[in-house]
Formats: structure tokens, C-alpha cells, sequence
């Protein structure tokens, strides 16, 4: 009987440990092959180039096209999801009534189970040709529609978060706010969305790193062309975008081609795992401020 | 006007954006869908279901793709299930308050915040190339199973959270050990919550393509999978590679793929939803 147990428990320990193998296996994995990048091309070219053609005759191995690309979108994502999500925080928490917040939540939770294939099609097949009757000089393919589907996309992350944050300040804040006289609009801006900065802030910089992550959408949408640029109405290429565009090809294992994949990965990933871990950092710093 | 007039007009102007902004992406959430619906229902009949891919989009179909979705939900579900519900207990029943157990929460959170293309390299490595799985349907599942575990821990700790001490007093006071309790008190309790977790982690799962584009799954692939060690293509590869392709008759074939992609993702969501109020419903504590 005991025996059994311990056993039991062994099990159980080992598929929890599996995560950290996860881990470890990732970073091992983008590690070992991208070494083997890095010791034909700098990572001082790789860092300071100012084109990215490993796929040409003429190949220059520079990351910070590809990086720019990523940068564009997400901050396009973040324009729209941001005073969006935020705004659609404040009204479900103040101004709206009960049964609407009940309603309207789920349905924007719709938003986040779509596949992104099929918002990489809306962007390509409807806002695209949508934007080009208002901007008639934008490119088929551009950052600016694949950055704005990507913004849809994340408002619900932004807004539940925010709501979260906001929800949980104490009510005594609240109501001593009004207590003075204030609106709901001073209450909100002046009094809930401070109180609830640090979990704001951890919402944004969490869409932010999906953003960044993000790949069908910008596969489809932005373009296959890495530019140094922040013009969002010319195509350009994500990092992720990148590493489809190389698995999609015949580029041969082994060969330096076929390691740039792994060497934008680990890029994208240090990007990601920043961000992730600054987020558990702010959360953890400031969450029991209220407590 | 007042300074408490202006102030009240403000506030109502930002009522009325704030539900301006609380509609907007639903109402374009309901164009998107719109616009699919009328470019794609079209396409949709039982040749379209039934057929192999082909070069001629008129001829096109899309059998192997949701034959291979659903080889992929399968072979996911049998991986990841018992990994992830296991961690999952072990985590809430099992371990302690130690440094080691505090890391294996942190990295947990971190492994849910890793992009899904990071997952297809990690897969490409290891199961494609150092188990020589090549660009198999298990390859496939294997990564998927990856991408979804933490997903499914975090579901499965929380349903267990909300099981009440009581019913492990009552189980051990009659004498049962710790596993007894756990497989025959805390997981039947907790069961609804942890089905509801896992179904939204296949929803999530059905609908990926990066990962499986990078361990080398096809756009085209001329037959059926029939056992798990088949090269295979996805719905949402499928998808991809239509849309990536400049005639406007494969747009249609596309949208009408779109479709029943997400008649299975809504159809998926529903079940969880509907789960999740039944239990909600039925036990109160």
C-alpha cells in the first residue's frame, strides 16, 4: 500500500518536471543550433547589419529588418488594442449594468478563440482592400492591417485584464471619490485606473509579448520583404514570419540557411521571455499593495 | 456652463464611447464572419468535404485536412490529458512550499507565454529530426501536446482549488490515503472543471498552424492519414496555403474551409462553456 502510493506520487512528480524539461529542451534546442550560426556570423553583424538576405546570393545576416517588422505590427497591434481594451475595462466596471457585463464579456472572449489563421484572411482579403479606398498608396501586403487585425484580436486580453485590476481596487476608493463630488469619469481616470496601474501595465506588456509571438497573421498579411523601416503602409517581415517563410521552403538541414530559423528564434524568444517575466515581476512587486 | 456641467458632459460623452468601443469589435467581429459566410457557404458541399486536394481550385477539397484535424485533436488529447491533469494534481495536492516547487510554478507561467512558432523549432528538433518522427501526425501531436500542457495545468489546479477541504477531511477520516482520496473524492469533484480546461486547450490546439508549418507538416498531402506515423496536413494549413495563392477562386475555397474550421472551434467553446455552467450549477459547495 505504501509502495503504491510513493509510486503514485513519483508519477506525478515526474509529469510536473516534464514542464521544466520544456524548458530546458527550448532553450537547448535554440541554443545548440544557433551556436553554430553565430560562429560563421558575428553577433556583432548579426546585431548592427542593416539587411537580412540569408535566402539571396548575396546574403548579409542582419536581425534588425526582421525586428523592426516585429516592432511595427506590435505597436500598431497596441494602438488599437490598448485605448480599446482600457476604455472597454473602464465601462464594463463603471459605467455599465450588470446584465450588459454579463452579456457582452463572453462575447468578447469570441474574439480571442478565433483562430489566426482566419484573422491573417480578414486582414488580407478585407481590411487590406478596405484601407486601400482611404490610403490608396498602401501595399497589398503592409504592416498596418496586419497590425490592426492583431490589435482586435487582443482587446479582450487587454480589456479582462484591466477589468481584473480595476475591479479589484477596494471599494472604499471608489466610493470616497464620489463622496467628493467626483464623476464617474474622475472616479475612473483620477482614482481606479492609478489604483490599478501595475495591473494595466501587466496586461499591455502581456499583449505586447503575443503580439510579438504572433505568426499566422503576419505570415498572411504583411509581407515576406525584411525592411528597415517603421512605414507601416509597405510590406515588411515579422521574425515569425521569417521562420515560416524558411520552414515552408527546401532550404537543407544543417546548412547556415536552415540555422537562421533557430537564430531569429532565440531572438523572438529572449523578446518574449522578457517581457513575460517583467510582467510576473510588476505583478509581484505591486499586487498586495491593497491587502 | 459650470465647471460641474462640463464635467458632467465629459462623462457622458465617455459613456458613450466607452460602449462605442465595447461594440466595435464585436461589430466587426460580425462583418468578418459575414463576409466569410457569403464569399465561402457557397463552396461548401459533400465533394468539397470528400475531396483530395488538386491543383484546380474548383476540384479541391478538403478531406485530408479535416481527417487530419481530427487525427491531431485525437493523438493530442491521448498525450497531453494524463500529462497535464497529473502535473496538475501534483502541483495542488502533492507538493509542498519549497524553492523547487515555487520554480516549477514560475516556469510554468513562462511556458504559457512562449509563442507557438518557438514550440514548432522545439519540435523540429526533437521529434522530428532526434526521434526521427519526421513530419508525422505524432511529430505533429507531440508539439501540440507541448504547447497546450501549461494550459491545461493552470485549468485543472483551479477546478482542484475548488474543491473544499471538507471532502478531504471526510475522506481521510474514514481512513483513505492520500491517492485514494485524490482519484475517488478530489478528481471526480473537480472532473467537470478540468474537461472544460482541456476542451478549450484543443480549441486553441485546432486552430494552430504555425508550429505544425515549421516540423514540416504539407500543404499538399494526396491521401488520407491511416496511422499516426503519416505525414499530415491540417484545416488550418490548408487555409493558409489558399490564401497565400493570388486566384480568387481559392479564396473561396479558403473561406469555405474557414467555415468549418470554426464550426469546430465554436463547436468546441460551446461544450466548454456549457460544462462550465452545468457544473456551476450543479454542485454548491
Amino acid at each position: 500500500m505504501r509502495a503504491s502510493e510513493k509510486i503514485i506520487e513519483g508519477l506525478l512528480w515526474l509529469s510536473a518536471v516534464i514542464t521544466i524539461l520544456i524548458t530546458i529542451g527550448i532553450i537547448w534546442v535554440l541554443l545548440s543550433e544557433s551556436i553554430g550560426f553565430f560562429q560563421v556570423v558575428p553577433l556583432s553583424e548579426f546585431l548592427t547589419e542593416k539587411e537580412w538576405t540569408p535566402l539571396f546570393a548575396d546574403k548579409k545576416f542582419g536581425i534588425m529588418p526582421l525586428v523592426a517588422g516585429t516592432l511595427l505590427t506590435t505597436g500598431v497591434a497596441i494602438a488599437v488594442a490598448l485605448p480599446i481594451g482600457l476604455t472597454i475595462a473602464i465601462y464594463l466596471n463603471e459605467y455599465a449594468h450588470d446584465r450588459m457585463r454579463l452579456v457582452v464579456k463572453p462575447l468578447l472572449e469570441v474574439l480571442a478563440t478565433i483562430p489566426t489563421v482566419v484573422y491573417g484572411f480578414f486582414a488580407l482579403t478585407v481590411v487590406t482592400p478596405f484601407l486601400q479606398t482611404i490610403i490608396p498608396s498602401l501595399a497589398g501586403f503592409n504592416a498596418l492591417s496586419a497590425g490592426i487585425v492583431m490589435g482586435i484580436m487582443i482587446i479582450p486580453m487587454i480589456s479582462s485584464l484591466s477589468e481584473d485590476a480595476i475591479s479589484s481596487v477596494p471599494r472604499s476608493l471608489r466610493e470616497a471619490a464620489y463622496g467628493m463630488g467626483s464623476t464617474r469619469l474622475q472616479t475612473s481616470f483620477g482614482v481606479m485606473v492609478p489604483a490599478a496601474s501595475s495591473g494595466i501595465v501587466v496586461s499591455v506588456i502581456l499583449a505586447i509579448s503575443r503580439a510579438v509571438g504572433e505568426t499566422m497573421i503576419v505570415a498572411i498579411a504583411a509581407g515576406q520583404q525584411p525592411r528597415l523601416t517603421l512605414n507601416p503602409l509597405v510590406p515588411i517581415e515579422t521574425i515569425t514570419t521569417y521562420i515560416v517563410q524558411v520552414s515552408l521552403g527546401d532550404v537543407p538541414r544543417g546548412s547556415l540557411e536552415y540555422k537562421t530559423i533557430f537564430a531569429a528564434g532565440i531572438t523572438l524568444f529572449v523578446f518574449t521571455f522578457a517581457l513575460n517575466n517583467l510582467s510576473f515581476w510588476i505583478k509581484k512587486k505591486y499586487q498586495e499593495k491593497y491587502d | 456652463m459650470t465647471n460641474s456641467d462640463i464635467n458632467r458632459l465629459k462623462d457622458k460623452a465617455f459613456h458613450i464611447f466607452g460602449i462605442f468601443c465595447t461594440f466595435i469589435g464585436l461589430v466587426v467581429l460580425a462583418i468578418f464572419l459575414f463576409d466569410i459566410v457569403v464569399e465561402g457557404v457557397g463552396r461548401i458541399n459533400w465533394d468539397f468535404l470528400t475531396s483530395l486536394p488538386s491543383r484546380r481550385a474548383s476540384r479541391a477539397g478538403i478531406l485530408t485536412a479535416w481527417v487530419g484535424t481530427l487525427w491531431i485533436l485525437v493523438l493530442t488529447t491521448l498525450i497531453a490529458f494524463p500529462l497535464g491533469v497529473s502535473a496538475g494534481v501534483y502541483l495542488e495536492e502533492y507538493a509542498k512550499k519549497s524553492r523547487i516547487n515555487n520554480f516549477l510554478e514560475i516556469n510554468i507561467a513562462n511556458l504559457a507565454g512562449v509563442p507557438s512558432i518557438i514550440y514548432g523549432l522545439l519540435g523540429l528538433e526533437i521529434f522530428v529530426r532526434q526521434m526521427r518522427l519526421g513530419g508525422s501526425l505524432l511529430a505533429g501531436a507531440l508539439t501540440l501536446s507541448l504547447l497546450i500542457l501549461p494550459i491545461i495545468i493552470v485549468t485543472t489546479r483551479e477546478a482542484i482549488k475548488a474543491v473544499p477541504r471538507s471532502i478531504r477531511d471526510g475522506s481521510y477520516a474514514l481512513g483513505a490515503s492520500k491517492w485514494q482520496t485524490v482519484w475517488n473524492q478530489v478528481l471526480p469533484a473537480s472532473f467537470g472543471g478540468i474537461l472544460t480546461g482541456i476542451i478549450l486547450a484543443l480549441s486553441r490546439a485546432v486552430g494552430e498552424a504555425a508550429p505544425l508549418i515549421v516540423i514540416g507538416a504539407l500543404a499538399y498531402v494526396p491521401f488520407t492519414p491511416s496511422s499516426p506515423l503519416d505525414e499530415f496536413t491540417v484545416l488550418p494549413i490548408q487555409i493558409f496555403n489558399w490564401t497565400s495563392r493570388p486566384q480568387e477562386e481559392f479564396l473561396t475555397n479558403a473561406a469555405a474551409a474557414i467555415i468549418i474550421l470554426l464550426i469546430i472551434t465554436f463547436m468546441l467553446n460551446g461544450i466548454a462553456v456549457y460544462l462550465r455552467n452545468r457544473q456551476q450549477k450543479k454542485i454548491k459547495w
